[in-house]
């Protein structure tokens, strides 16, 4: 990984994104019981926990791709609620990175990345242009810009879809395990180009098994299990002196490698 | 061995060599392909003969023995095809019963139609733009020209035959099948329940009906319905029938690529902020109907042949002014003639479609074709 010294935490007391007793039901199935979480505006947050324990599905609710059915989620001050308005607001100022990327494989990485600008932002062409350049240099692949995503690695891709959301100038980031889908060699591109962004102070959720990359940069790293939230802690309390058993258990089938 | 093995050379240092011959290249090819087996020369062999047989009696029929010059049906003397009843109905065939003076406008409107086609087909056209505001107002000019009125003598579209019946009837019916099966196959997907029931009745409704029962019955029911005094157009009841006809089976043929669409590219879509109608229009149509290209291009093909059925409500299109051809005692004992003819003109237009939807395939691949 990058020998990148992160800047000591950027994070402030004012909210940016707040969940209040959230619940969630599959049908019959309880998959978030309960969740309170207090993001702060510069605050970097780790979430891990075993699969299944609800960890996706929570940013998830955070940006409306999945809706929660007891709670207030608030958003930059916005209240997700079914208003169409507010979610397409939210949605404004959310980025969002997934496992497998998403990008549109019928477009260029360059016009992937002008896409939401263009029609979303209505910004005229040629500045969405400019700044889907600017990005694309930030995460190092400018050259790439007239390839089509299916002719890159998989890294490379995530890069692509990492600038993408950054293009919409977004006020908080959640990547949902952005380096699962990828080979080993390329999760490290992946996860500099993540601790850089950190390094500017943006807002970032990231559900991940990469502890390194939590050690590094989270300011608090956060462990659910089956829907709730067990334990949040700082990171160095948080692998050196973990309070629950099932913290406890995680961190050393996790860590046993 | 030969002396290109006996030499040494030092590891990843070793040169390309040339394929052993008789394995690449026509000789290759003949030899894999057509002589690999004594059992495989045999049928090779025996292949070739009837394709010698059948491939002469054609010519004969076709060439050699067919007749093209001439007055009447006794100039045909040889044995083989014969063309002059082609010749003679030509016209008939290419405008049915439109006033011959008058073919002057069907002409243009043939010469009018390329222009306002090949913009929406090739998309790097120059000028495309301009060429696209022509296509949109072509529907417009060409249904002045044929019809009439305002100082051209009206011509009733009972006398709209041939070709230009077919051509007609085909384009409409391709041109407004697929915005309307589009529409169809978002609102079946659609979560309002009143949106989505509506679009599966009609769906359903068509698809269970056949084409002439829904002909039949615009062409003979519909007007028992309607008040006395109202009465529209049998081309334009033609024309909806078959419309809603095959934008059925098209919604049918598009909801099948949307479903092709990973989940994946509509969260991405919705996670930036897209509204839903512009994601069905930027991420997920295009993807959408890339894939369905095969299926849509077999249903405009099948459109464009079904509107032979409209001779069963007394218009007369390609196949129907054959059969009114065949039965001329003029030209007695010619069908085989003339159903070649139509079949060849029927052919090229349908093996165009699927040229082009191939062609069309190539362009839009982009990498990711799995």
């Amino acid at each position: 990984m990058s020998n990148t010294n992160v800047q000591t935490s950027k994070k402030t007391d004012e909210v940016a994104i707040q969940l209040k007793g959230v619940n969630k039901w599959y049908g019959q199935f309880h998959v978030l019981k309960n969740i309170n979480l207090t993001v702060g505006r510069g605050e970097r947050i780790v979430i891990c926990g075993p699969s299944g324990s609800g960890k996706s599905t929570m940013i998830r609710c955070i940006n409306r791709l999945e809706e929660h059915q007891q709670g207030d989620i608030i958003v930059d001050n916005i209240e997700l609620t079914g208003n169409l308005k507010n979610i397409e607001a939210i949605r404004r100022e959310v980025g969002m990175c997934f496992q497998h990327f998403n990008l549109f494989p019928h477009l260029t990485v360059l016009e992937n990345c002008t896409l939401a600008p263009i029609f979303v932002r209505k910004m005229p062409k040629k500045e969405a242009e400019e700044i889907a350049m600017h990005y694309l240099e930030r995460v190092k692949i400018p050259e790439q810009a007239d390839k089509f995503p299916g002719q890159l690695s998989g890294g490379q891709q995530q890069r692509v879809a990492i600038a993408r959301s950054l293009c919409m100038n977004p006020r908080v980031m959640l990547f949902d395990e952005p380096t699962s889908a990828l080979d080993p060699e390329m999760i490290a591109e992946v996860l500099d180009t993540m601790i850089e962004l950190a390094d500017t102070g943006m807002t970032m959720i990231c559900v991940t098994h990469e502890m390194g990359f939590a050690r590094k940069v989270a300011d608090r790293v956060i462990f659910m299990d089956a829907g709730e939230i067990i334990e949040e802690n700082e990171p160095e309390e948080f692998f050196n002196n973990p309070q629950s058993d099932r913290t406890k258990k995680f961190l050393s089938q996790i860590l046993a490698h | 061995m030969s002396s290109i093995t006996d030499q040494k050379y030092a590891p990843g240092e070793h040169p390309d060599l040339p394929p052993p011959p008789g394995s690449i290249g026509v000789v290759g090819w003949l030899r894999h392909r057509l002589f690999s087996s004594v059992g495989n020369t045999i049928l090779t062999i025996i292949a070739f003969f009837f394709l010698f047989k059948v491939g002469n009696a054609v010519v004969f029929w076709v060439f050699t023995g067919a007749t093209f010059t001439g007055e009447t049906q006794d100039a045909c003397t040889q044995g083989g095809a014969c063309w002059l009843v082609i010749g003679d109905r030509f016209h008939q065939f290419m405008y049915g019963l439109y006033p011959q003076e008058e073919y002057w406008r069907a002409n243009i409107v043939f010469v009018l139609m390329v222009f306002a086609i090949a913009p929406l087909l090739f998309d790097k056209l120059p000028h495309r733009g301009k060429f696209l505001i022509f296509s949109a107002l072509f529907p417009f000019a060409a249904f002045y020209l044929l019809s009439g009125g305002l100082g051209l003598e009206t011509v009733d579209t009972a006398n709209w035959g041939g070709m230009l019946l077919t051509l007609v009837l085909g384009i409409t019916g391709i041109v407004a099948s697929l915005p309307i099966g589009i529409l169809l196959a978002l609102g079946r997907r659609s979560n309002m329940p009143i949106v989505r029931t509506l679009c599966v009745c009609f769906i359903e409704f068509i698809r269970g009906v056949p084409l002439i029962t829904i002909l039949f019955m615009a062409s003979n029911m519909l007007p028992l319905f309607l008040p006395e005094g109202v009465n529209f157009d049998k081309l334009l009841r033609a024309l909806i029938g078959v419309a809603l006809f095959s934008s059925a089976y098209m919604a049918e043929v598009i909801r099948g690529g949307l479903q092709a669409i990973p989940k994946g590219q509509y969260e991405g879509a919705d996670a930036m902020g897209l509204s839903y109608w512009q994601s069905m229009r930027l991420i997920v149509l295009p993807q959408a109907l890339r894939i369905v290209i095969p299926g849509i291009v077999n249903t405009f093909i099948g459109l464009y042949k079904d509107t032979t059925l409209v001779s069963i409500i007394g218009l007369f299109d390609l196949l129907g002014i054959a059969q009114v051809a065949v039965a001329d005692v003029k030209w007695r004992g010619l069908a085989p003639e003339t159903y070649a003819f139509i079949a060849l003109l029927f052919f090229i237009s349908c093996f165009s479609m699927s040229r082009y939807s191939l062609w069309l395939e190539n362009k839009l691949h982009t990498g990711h074709k799995r």
